[in-house]
């Protein structure tokens, strides 16, 4: 009855979820799944997966590279969010406004956003060749005299952080440019008649305002950092040595390059461990779950 | 050489192409393959620029002649491919006849059960065609697996002649001593005396592999390959890491070597232009420089030599090391198999395909085509790479193609450490000999 009445109202019920529950099912629940399993096998691609118990397991505890890639994972993902954040959330909220040339400014910080990474990691590749490239030339005037970035055990993963900061300002930005075109204008009005200034403004008004978007674009970062993979493949593969080896990078090493399925499994269970636990550990902390709104009455 | 045309962008796709590309196969070669006696055969090569022209010409002359019997090729990227290939082998999705690359690598699928065993398919006058050297690469446990189908792939020391000239010197070194001393007669000219592409790490593997082998002998290795215990140990494995050391330090490749990459044709560029006075790499050096600075090599200043003789070493200054070939082989399951033998012994050693081969540069795995060599284009070249294969006594494998994949993968990371001075000879044995 309760159903019917809702039905009626054309509101969604459970049965409108079907399909997109058996797409995710399907394409996201069952491999996890596979997953768990092949962790438990040995298997090099070849033939039938054979059943190794927690073989795979306990080698967690003794992989030389595990703990590096863990930090260098960690340490790429709390950069990459402070840094990011830093730049987009005031670079989002100029962009709202509407200065001269802004339009045209804008456009300009979005290009990155329109080119795939694998299209973004080869110009930089070809930009960080240290005697033809760009890396050339401004190297000096960063104090790395022979362009020397991503073949230096100490500079490699900065420059990839770096890299990966060129390629995702412009999609946070939008973000945020989005998020505070839809602050009311009543409230700088209120706050102006308050005496408020520019800066009072923007830490009494926008930024509230602005918390859910954090949040969001928060969990993108952190959970989309510790599954970054494509640009730091292409430009360093992991090198020189292991100075880049990140976590997703050395499931995919040990998978496709050590066809070492099965251990790759393991650190795929771990990744989506992690993944799982810092989404929801972020959306708890700032309690985005309960879902209110900040703008009440408005 | 594929290796060389490779860029290492597509490994990103790698997975996903992989997947959909085996998907789509499942839908399109169900009902061919039941056929059966229709004798479709499905080749699975390596994408090349230069080569697949040729490739697709010989497989349209062999079904143009083989009545029933039909060939269609498919030609993959190389680091895609090998995950393609390892996953398809065995599964009803694999091809016929597929590309490898010969020793370790042929002996996982062997070990598999998924290669066909063609010693009575081919008799001793096909196999007496090519070089035995290479032949021994697609020959396991005294079976042959697998028929060399293209050039031969040995590395060499490369070097541009304006900048020796410049530098005062005279000869391409031959010996060890000969190799520092023009290093530091490049260096006081303020030109790197060796382009290095050291973000890639087997460009540098190759000078591991010729100082092991000039140092103590082909046989270390061979050792090392079988997994006796303690190979690693052996006290030449440190030797030939601490020449390199010492090339590190004297600055023999510079010092942003670690940004260099080969795919990208960095360290290339630094030899055709003169910025660099020589580099190690593969035949294939050759026909990359002849496309990308055809001046550089048309005008004669590109030279070349055999790897430099190391004093008291137990190696034969004739070893080489590289790649021997790439290889044919045919999957245990393969329905079509006679076909898939007739496929081989009508293409690999056709006197037509065997010329336009040596037309693009490259030099076949056949015995006695010397004479069509010395005939050939690029005379000069093909003929001292063949002479250099034929009068090897021992041809060593590319190390990563040769061991295990895990431990191809640890060693590279490993030997990067070392050229980067993250890690010491000593630290490079210990890490490779717990493996």
């Amino acid at each position: 009855m309760n159903t019917a009445l809702r039905r009626s109202d054309g509101r969604p019920g459970a049965l409108w979820a079907v399909p997109a529950l058996l797409y995710f099912a399907l394409f996201a629940v069952v491999p996890m799944a596979l997953v768990v399993v092949l962790s438990f096998c040995r298997w090099n691609g070849l033939g039938s997966p054979h059943w190794a118990g927690t073989a795979n397991w306990t080698r967690l505890l003794h992989d030389p590279d595990l703990g590096q890639s863990l930090r260098l994972s960690l340490l790429l993902t709390v950069v990459n969010w402070a840094v990011q954040t830093l730049i987009c959330l005031p670079l989002g909220v100029w962009c709202a406004g509407h200065q001269r040339a802004r339009a045209v400014l804008s456009t300009l910080f979005f290009v990155p956003l329109l080119m795939s990474s694998a299209a973004v990691a080869l110009l930089f590749a070809a930009l960080l060749d240290p005697n033809f490239g760009l890396a050339h030339a401004i190297g000096p005037w960063l104090g790395v005299d022979d362009g020397n970035f991503i073949g230096d055990p100490h500079l490699a993963l900065w420059t990839v952080t770096a890299v990966v900061t060129w390629q995702f300002v412009p999609f946070h930005t939008l973000l945020y440019q989005a998020a505070a075109r839809q602050v009311p204008a009543q409230l700088y009005e209120a706050a102006t008649i308050d005496g408020a200034g520019r800066w009072r403004q923007f830490l009494s008004v926008t930024l509230p305002q602005l918390r859910h978007t954090v949040v969001t674009s928060s969990v993108l970062m952190l959970v989309g950092s510790l599954t970054y993979f494509d640009i730091v493949l292409i430009l360093t593969n992991g090198g020189p040595g292991t100075s880049t080896r990140i976590l997703p990078l050395h499931m995919y090493l040990t998978g496709f390059s050590s066809f070492d399925m099965g251990y790759a499994g393991v650190l795929a269970v771990l990744l989506l461990v992690a993944g799982t636990t810092l989404s929801l550990l972020v959306v708890r902390v700032t309690g985005f779950r309960r879902m209110t709104s900040r703008r009440e009455g408005l | 050489m594929n290796r060389a045309l490779t860029l290492r962008f597509t490994t990103a796709l790698a997975t996903a192409t992989a997947l959909a590309a085996t998907a789509t196969a499942c839908g399109s070669s169900g009902p061919g393959a039941s056929g059966g006696g229709s004798g479709k055969v499905t080749v699975w090569a390596l994408q090349d620029t230069a080569l697949n022209p040729v490739q697709r010409k010989t497989v349209s002359t062999f079904n143009a002649s083989s009545g029933d019997t039909k060939a269609a090729i498919q030609f993959f990227v190389n680091d895609p491919y090998k995950q393609k290939l390892q996953t398809a082998l065995g599964s009803p999705n694999a091809p016929d006849v597929f590309l490898n690359w010969g020793g370790g690598n042929l002996t996982t699928y062997v070990k598999s059960g998924n290669v066909a065993d063609l010693g009575t398919d081919l008799d001793a006058s096909f196999k007496n065609e090519f070089l035995p050297s290479v032949m021994a690469g697609g020959t396991i446990d005294g079976k042959t697996y697998g028929v060399p189908m293209e050039g031969v792939q040995p590395v060499a020391l490369f070097y541009n002649k304006d900048v020796f000239a410049k530098a005062g010197i005279t000869q391409p070194p031959a010996t060890w001593p000969d190799l520092l001393h023009d290093i530091d007669r490049m260096k006081a000219r303020h030109i790197t005396p060796i382009a290095l592409a050291g973000s890639q790490a087997w460009t540098e593997l190759m000078w591991l592999e010729y100082l092991l082998d000039r140092v103590g002998g082909p046989q270390v290795f061979v050792g090392i390959q079988a997994g006796k215990p303690g190979a690693w140990q052996d006290p030449a494995v440190t030797t030939a890491l601490t020449m390199i050391r010492d090339l590190v330090d004297r600055g023999a490749f510079g010092t942003n070597y670690g940004s260099v990459g080969q795919d990208s044709g960095g360290a290339d560029a630094l030899l055709s232009k003169g910025r660099a006075g020589m580099e190690l790499m593969g035949s294939w050096e050759y026909a990359g420089q002849l496309a990308t600075a055809p001046d550089f090599v048309k005008k004669g200043k590109l030279g070349w030599t055999t790897f430099p003789t190391v004093p008291n070493g137990k190696g034969d200054a004739k070893n080489i090391v590289g790649n021997p070939c790439n290889f044919f082989s045919v999957t245990a399951k393969s329905k079509n198999r006679a076909a898939a033998v007739d496929f081989i012994t009508k293409t690999v050693t056709e006197p037509s395909y065997v010329k336009n081969l040596i037309d693009i540069g490259q030099v076949p795995a056949i015995a006695g085509i010397e004479d069509q060599l010395k005939s050939g284009p690029n005379a000069d070249y093909t003929t001292f790479v063949y002479g250099l294969v034929e009068h090897a006594p021992n041809f060593t494998q590319s190390w990563d193609q040769a061991l295990a994949p895990a431990t191809a993968q640890k060693l590279l990371t490993e030997l990067q450490k070392v050229f980067n001075k993250q890690a010491s000879p000593q630290q490079f044995v210990s890490a490779m000999d717990a493996e």
